[in-house]
């Protein structure tokens, strides 16, 4: 491999490449096996080399839907996502695609053409600044200004995307630079002055956790997304199993821990398990491995684990006591972290605070009202589980699909769980699926989806279907936007503001005539894309629509009729303290 | 344990902080810098940012004030920056700081001219241009130092100012008996 690397050089070396070439060889050498992009002016001279490239190249439908594709891709295989766009609009369209991964430290590369060096700050056609759009939403973002830079900028782009906390690295590069020839190669090495990643946590500080961990009597694990992107399931599930510590979960994390472990308090937080949210409340050490405490985990942060040393381990340091002050910082990947710490531990039983742990998960499970003639939105996600043997992989959009996809599906993996997370990306699910699956075409993926979230990026499905991509899209069909719906009624007295798809009951300067009807319609909408298509509205349609979807490994779209007003909980309102949790069950 | 734990329990606090960046020189980073303080909402006081012995590396200096978890917060979150090498609170550590204004003021007669001459005198401050009508005076001193100056130039009606902004080096191991404050 490195022969051929060094040969490739030569011959870079004895002709000259535009920077368009650098590009394709650039993506080539990052290892990218799908590029996901949509073309334009700025950026024909890369489509041009595009023809050649050595990867499969997808045409989204638009730009956010490259970028959620990318992203889906990356969250599925720990390779970073790969996507290009062309200036102005096609730049500004992915906003919203890198600032879901930036909240959630997803590695991605993004190459934005620009207009040409001369013309930047000329308001020229289909120019935007695109450097300053960007910067806030990636982790880094470079302009390139000369094709002598970019084989480095290149491999720099890639190195900052995948390391330290991960993140999306945007490349502006201007037109007149893909067609400037250089004999610049790409670097054996990335060296960055400023920019030193590889932080190891010191002996001293593991001897002091391992220390905390032997002392404490109810420890607990709070298990963030950096478990997953630090590829740190084993050696938590060994230090959990040979402590007996419990280990509740971020919504990015569903899967890092098995959730069919007894150990599993599976997710905690706002829409958490009470066995977990309890746990955090009682628990005397909270060693919090690769997350951030958002305040859709934390609640009121003055009260939250306020009996309890906290210790969080985290690469990026500027997380650590951000809005819970911590005991102990350890600033590290997580897993060499928890690798060190695991023979210094000792075996415990912990029998007293796993008693206790288990007389809240066997007192409060997750639980809905029963169901009639009409389903309910957790049955069909109960369904899945049961229909996929617990195997698929499934995205998410937000809202209430997304909790009820993550109380009554038990995830056993690392990325089997993909979900817009921080940002909280409507439109986010159904382009997700689609990059995951192309990452992963062995595995079911399944996107849980609502009525709301999937018109958002729905013109999607038309990538999933051309590429014969079979992700099954089941689009939970309440008719409300659910979760706004939902915290209308709880804290809004009922005055259903803007929330309502279909028509009927509307508040009065949303009014749009008497008839009932729904607009679109879903099972048409599909088949005009080229998917397969059936409305489920009884529970007993549910299982069968899913079990021929599944094995037919075509695209599907299940639209389920479910049950409009039904909530998620339990919930914890927002800046509360898990005492004021909400939990209406029947 | 009881901890003290948010930005809206805490004391509010107007304390200024120094702030000194190391980054690379590179186009860019300025506004990265500005951008990440100013998207909180913080106010940058002063700002001043130049070339250092090694001129691939740039200081720059910043002066907000701040809550000092939110500054600490901030500290951390620019070094997370590609570009930005170092970062350092210089309110924490034995410095000496640094500012520079010029100051042009309005000179009606020839007492007022006086009175303000000797006002910067005391102030080791020199007159740099003396117009019919103003006096330009540079002065440089302390944070604390021209925070005073500009006090008692109140009286007087001062035309227009221009501050460099605050610069810091750290003491070091040298103990230099600090003039003017």
């Amino acid at each position: 491999m490195k022969e051929k690397t060094a040969e490739q050089t030569r011959k870079q070396e004895q002709h000259p490449r535009t920077g368009a070439q650098c590009v394709i060889d650039g993506l080539v050498h990052a290892g990218c096996e799908v590029l996901f992009g949509y073309p334009g002016g700025a950026v024909l001279d890369i489509f041009n080399c595009l023809y050649d490239a050595p990867f499969r190249f997808v045409l989204a439908r638009h730009e956010q839907g490259a970028v959620h594709m990318a992203d889906g891709y990356a969250r599925a295989t720990g390779k970073p996502g790969c996507c290009l766009v062309t200036s102005g609009p096609g730049a500004t369209n992915t906003v919203t695609g890198l600032a879901t991964a930036c909240m959630d430290g997803i590695p991605l590369v993004c190459i934005c053409g620009q207009v040409a060096l001369n013309m930047i700050g000329n308001d020229a056609f289909q120019e935007a600044d695109v450097i300053g759009i960007t910067r806030p939403v990636t982790k880094h973002n470079f302009l390139v200004r000369d094709a002598d830079e970019l084989p480095g900028i290149l491999a720099q782009a890639f190195y900052i995307a995948t390391t330290g906390k991960p993140g999306p690295v945007v490349i502006d590069l201007p037109k007149s630079v893909q067609k400037q020839k250089t004999l610049a190669v790409t670097p054996e090495r990335v060296e960055m002055r400023a920019y030193r990643p590889d932080v190891a946590a010191t002996p001293e500080e593991i001897a002091k956790l391992a220390d905390l961990i032997n002392k404490a009597a109810k420890p607990l694990f709070y298990v963030g997304g950096g478990t997953i992107s630090s590829d740190a399931s084993e050696p938590l599930a060994q230090l959990a199993r040979k402590a007996n510590i419990p280990v509740c979960t971020t919504l990015m994390a569903m899967g890092a821990f098995p959730e069919d472990d007894p150990l599993s308090l599976r997710m905690v937080g706002m829409h958490g398990s009470v066995a977990a949210n309890y746990a955090v409340d009682h628990c005397d050490l909270l060693i919090s491995v690769g997350a951030r405490f958002d305040d859709r985990v934390t609640g009121k942060v003055s009260v939250f684990a306020s009996h309890a040393i906290i210790v969080h381990i985290d690469i990026d340091r500027s997380a650590i006591s951000k809005s819970v002050r911590t005991d102990m910082g350890i600033q590290g990947y997580v897993k060499p972290v928890l690798d060190a710490v695991l023979p210094l531990v000792k075996p415990t039983a912990h029998a007293e605070w796993i008693e206790q742990v288990n007389r809240w998960k066997a007192r409060f499970p997750f639980a809905y009202p029963e169901q009639g003639d009409t389903i309910m939105p957790q049955y069909v996600i109960e369904q899945i589980y049961k229909v996929s043997n617990g195997r698929a992989l499934v995205t998410t959009d937000v809202g209430q699909n997304q909790m009820w996809a993550t109380q009554y599906f038990r995830y056993t993996r690392p990325r089997t769980f993909i979900s817009s997370g921080g940002l909280g990306t409507m439109g986010f699910g159904l382009p997700a699926s689609i990059g995951a699956q192309f990452g992963r075409p062995d595995d079911l993926v399944v996107c849980v989806t609502g009525d709301g979230g999937v018109q958002m990026n729905f013109q999607e499905l038309v990538v999933a279907v051309e590429h014969d991509i079979p992700v099954v899209v089941v689009i939970l069909n309440n008719g409300y936007l659910g979760m706004v719906r939902q915290w209308q009624e709880l804290f809004y007295n009922r005055r259903y503001s803007g929330v309502m798809l279909s028509q009927h009951n509307r508040a009065p300067n949303e009014h749009v005539g008497e008839s009932a009807r729904y607009l679109p319609d879903f099972v048409k909408m599909a088949e005009a894309h080229g998917a397969s298509a059936r409305r489920v509205s009884k529970p007993e349609e549910v299982a069968p629509a899913l079990a021929e979807a599944f094995a037919s490994r075509k695209t599907w779209v299940i639209e389920c009729i479910v049950s409009p007003e039904a909530n998620v909980f339990p919930m914890i309102p927002p800046g509360a303290h898990v005492a004021e949790m909400i939990n209406r069950t029947v | 344990m009881n901890k003290a734990k948010t930005d809206s329990e805490r004391e509010p606090s107007t304390m200024k902080h120094i702030i000194n960046c190391l980054v690379e020189n590179q186009p860019g980073v300025l506004a990265r810098i500005v951008g990440l303080i100013s998207g909180r909402g913080y106010n940058i006081e002063t700002l001043n940012v130049g070339p250092t012995a090694d001129p691939t590396v740039s200081k720059m200096t910043v002066v907000v004030p701040g809550d000092a978890h939110v500054i600490e917060q901030v500290t951390r979150q620019l070094t997370k920056q590609i570009n930005v090498i170092e970062v350092v609170n210089m309110t924490n550590r034995r410095h000496i700081n640094r500012e520079l204004i010029l100051v042009r003021v309005a000179t009606k007669n020839y007492a007022a001219r006086a009175a303000i001459v000797d006002l910067a005198s005391l102030f080791t401050a020199r007159v740099v241009a003396v117009q019919e009508d103003s006096v330009t005076i540079q002065m440089a001193g302390n944070q604390e130092t021209v925070a005073d100056f500009l006090r008692l130039l109140k009286p007087f009606e001062i035309v227009d100012i221009s501050r460099s902004g605050v610069i810091a080096v750290d003491r070091e191991n040298v103990e230099v008996c600090e003039r003017n404050g």
